[in-house]
């Protein structure tokens, strides 16, 4: 496509000035994550390392972090599994209410995520009788989670076709060695795309999260929305979410190269 | 049919989707190390047979028998039959040693007895300094190759093969037709060939079934289907044909019923000719297209039909035709073949 030079420029610039609106906070953030001063003022008074030493050394936040990689962890294997038995009974078997049954699976992560957690949160509660805890809350960040993998395995096993499945059954393989030798092969790379944005997804989740953890279950995201006001924490928060975004991009990268290169084959 | 027990058998196989009867009772015997070719348009029903026998597909009806079995209700897994792919299905991720070896995987053979056996049947194909490429780093004739390999190495008694050299260009699909028909006649398994290359089926088969609409329309060596069509459609469909309907037949013939005239039984001259059964009618050069080989002229009768001559391009030939030349068609009656007018003309 040509375009004049006239609107090469205004498009430019407006490009270059969403991303600014986009990545200038997250530099700010960087930026306080070093400040002397406790309550993130601008421009920062000084600058100092102190922050990062207490971060690291700070019991609260690094208990956040684990027990937000262990509801991730465990929510994105939940995913996985569900998700691809799930695409593979849409994909390759005809069924009566198969339309139906992928318009449910993709609607959790279009629902907003208040209604997610106040319809969880009733429901563990007084439907199920079960106390919430953090294995309530690992079950509320599946159900949007299996969306990514959902969406990244059918879309593959759409492309992929049957042919593959058949030349190994021709060839003398059972249903399950086809699965493990031929489809599972193929799906790789789109499990590991689906499986990091689930992870990426339930690591930052706080809505949902809200409503269905247990007393005393804090994830890193509620641990900074309780920290963030406190003038003593402030810097801290801000040198987690410096962290934060380092640790999130990297999945969000691979899961792109992935798809990336996918598309590209 | 020189064995006992055919190697394929069916009986009134069906298979309908939906509404399509894409295969309408068809009755089939194979003998055991016969080239067969199933041979038809697309959506005749050819390919969906041996999907049938090759049970991707459930039948809606009737029975395959493999060697006096019936393997109707068994999975794909469960057949001693196997496939060459159109599109080959090599999996991506397998270099060549490991896609031949797939099949003696999962029988369970090992790794250094299969490797030997895979390196064998790649030996047959000439392709076994290929072993530790990817499918992706072959040429189409390579994975055609390796897709054959692949199938061959678990020794079935049937091979079905289906359009294999559809992809490949014309030299290569030559050289492959060769190539084959020598594999085929060393393994002495039974090969069942789905083509929609009439030329391709007359070169190798033994015999042919050719299909229109879900039914065989006639079944043959591949001279009887060229010499004796039995209806109209296989005329038109195996080579072509100089089609002469009721009337033109009793103008030019002097006879009754559809008629069919190969262009290589005609000749034109100027002069006409003489002998028994032989049948002369003047016309028009309306075109004349040079093949190399031969000649193809159109010449419209002045009994007003337009037929097509084949001339072969040797020392024999009279004189330059061209368009606008008087001409002289001539033909034996004994070239003539009539064709059932109804189409179950069918064995």
């Amino acid at each position: 496509m040509r375009l004049s030079r006239l609107s090469r420029t205004t498009l430019g610039l407006v490009t270059g000035l969403i991303l600014l609106v986009v990545y200038v906070p997250l530099l700010v953030v960087l930026v306080n994550s070093f400040s002397t001063s406790t309550s993130l003022t601008w421009p920062p008074p000084g600058l100092t390392l102190e922050w990062w030493g207490r971060a690291f050394r700070s019991a609260g936040a690094l208990e956040a972090v684990g027990t937000s990689v262990q509801v991730a962890i465990v929510s994105t294997i939940i995913s996985l599994v569900l998700g691809t038995l799930i695409s593979l009974a849409l994909q390759r078997f005809e069924f009566f209410g198969r339309e139906a049954i992928s318009l449910l699976i993709i609607l959790p992560i279009a629902l907003p995520g208040i209604i997610t957690g106040i319809a969880l949160n009733n429901f563990f509660r007084t439907i199920m009788g079960v106390p919430l805890s953090i294995w309530t809350v690992v079950i509320a960040h599946a159900t949007f989670c299996i969306v990514t993998v959902f969406n990244n395995v059918i879309a593959r096993l759409r492309r992929l076709g049957t042919n593959l499945e058949e030349a190994s059954a021709d060839l003398g393989a059972g249903v399950w060695t086809t699965f493990r030798l031929v489809t599972f092969p193929q799906l790789r790379s789109a499990l590991l795309a689906g499986g990091l944005l689930a992870f990426a997804l339930s690591f930052d989740e706080i809505i949902v999260t809200t409503f269905t953890a247990g007393s005393g279950v804090t994830t890193l995201p509620i641990f900074i929305l309780n920290n963030m006001f406190r003038p003593s924490q402030a810097p801290i928060v801000a040198v987690i979410a410096v962290v934060l975004v380092l640790v999130s991009i990297l999945p969000i990268y691979i899961a792109q190269r992935l798809s990336g290169s996918e598309q590209r084959r | 049919m020189t064995d006992a027990q055919p190697a394929i058998r069916l009986t009134g196989l069906t298979k309908e989707f939906g509404s399509v009867t894409a295969v309408d009772h068809v009755d089939l015997e194979i003998a055991a190390g016969e080239f067969f070719s199933m041979l038809g348009p697309s959506g005749s029903g050819k390919t969906t047979v041996l999907r049938l026998i090759a049970g991707f597909e459930q039948p809606s009806g009737g029975t395959i028998e493999l060697f006096g079995h019936d393997v109707t209700k068994r999975a794909p897994f469960d057949r001693d039959v196997n496939t060459v792919f159109q599109d080959y299905a090599l999996f991506p991720h397998m270099n060549v040693l490991d896609n031949v070896a797939y099949g003696l995987r999962v029988r369970g053979i090992g790794r250094k007895e299969r490797n030997e056996r895979a390196m064998r049947a790649l030996a047959a194909v000439r392709l076994e300094q290929m072993a530790a490429r990817k499918p992706s780093q072959l040429s189409g004739g390579q994975r055609q190759r390796v897709a054959l390999a692949r199938a061959t190495v678990v020794e079935p008694k049937v091979l079905l093969l289906d359009e294999p050299l559809g992809a490949l260009d014309l030299k290569l699909r030559e050289q492959m037709q060769v190539e084959l028909k020598e594999i085929q006649r060393e393994l002495g398994i039974t090969f069942i060939f789905v083509t929609h290359d009439q030329e391709e089926a007359l070169t190798l088969s033994d015999r042919i079934a050719v299909f229109n609409d879900g039914r065989i329309e006639q079944l043959g060596t591949p001279a009887e289907l060229y010499e004796r069509p039995g209806s109209r459609f296989v005329a038109d469909f195996v080579g072509t044909s100089n089609l002469l309907d009721d009337e033109r037949s009793l103008a030019l013939l002097g006879r009754a019923g559809e008629h069919s005239v190969r262009p290589e039984k005609m000749i034109v001259g100027t002069a006409e000719q003489s002998g028994d059964g032989v049948r002369n009618a003047w016309g028009t050069v309306v075109e004349a297209i040079y093949l190399g080989s031969g000649i193809r002229l159109v010449v419209d009768l002045d009994a007003g039909t337009r037929v097509t001559v084949l001339e072969q391009n040797d020392r024999h030939r009279a004189h330059d035709d061209e368009r606008g030349d008087r001409v002289v068609v001539s033909w034996h009656d004994a070239d003539v073949v009539a064709l059932a007018t109804v189409t179950d003309a069918a064995a």
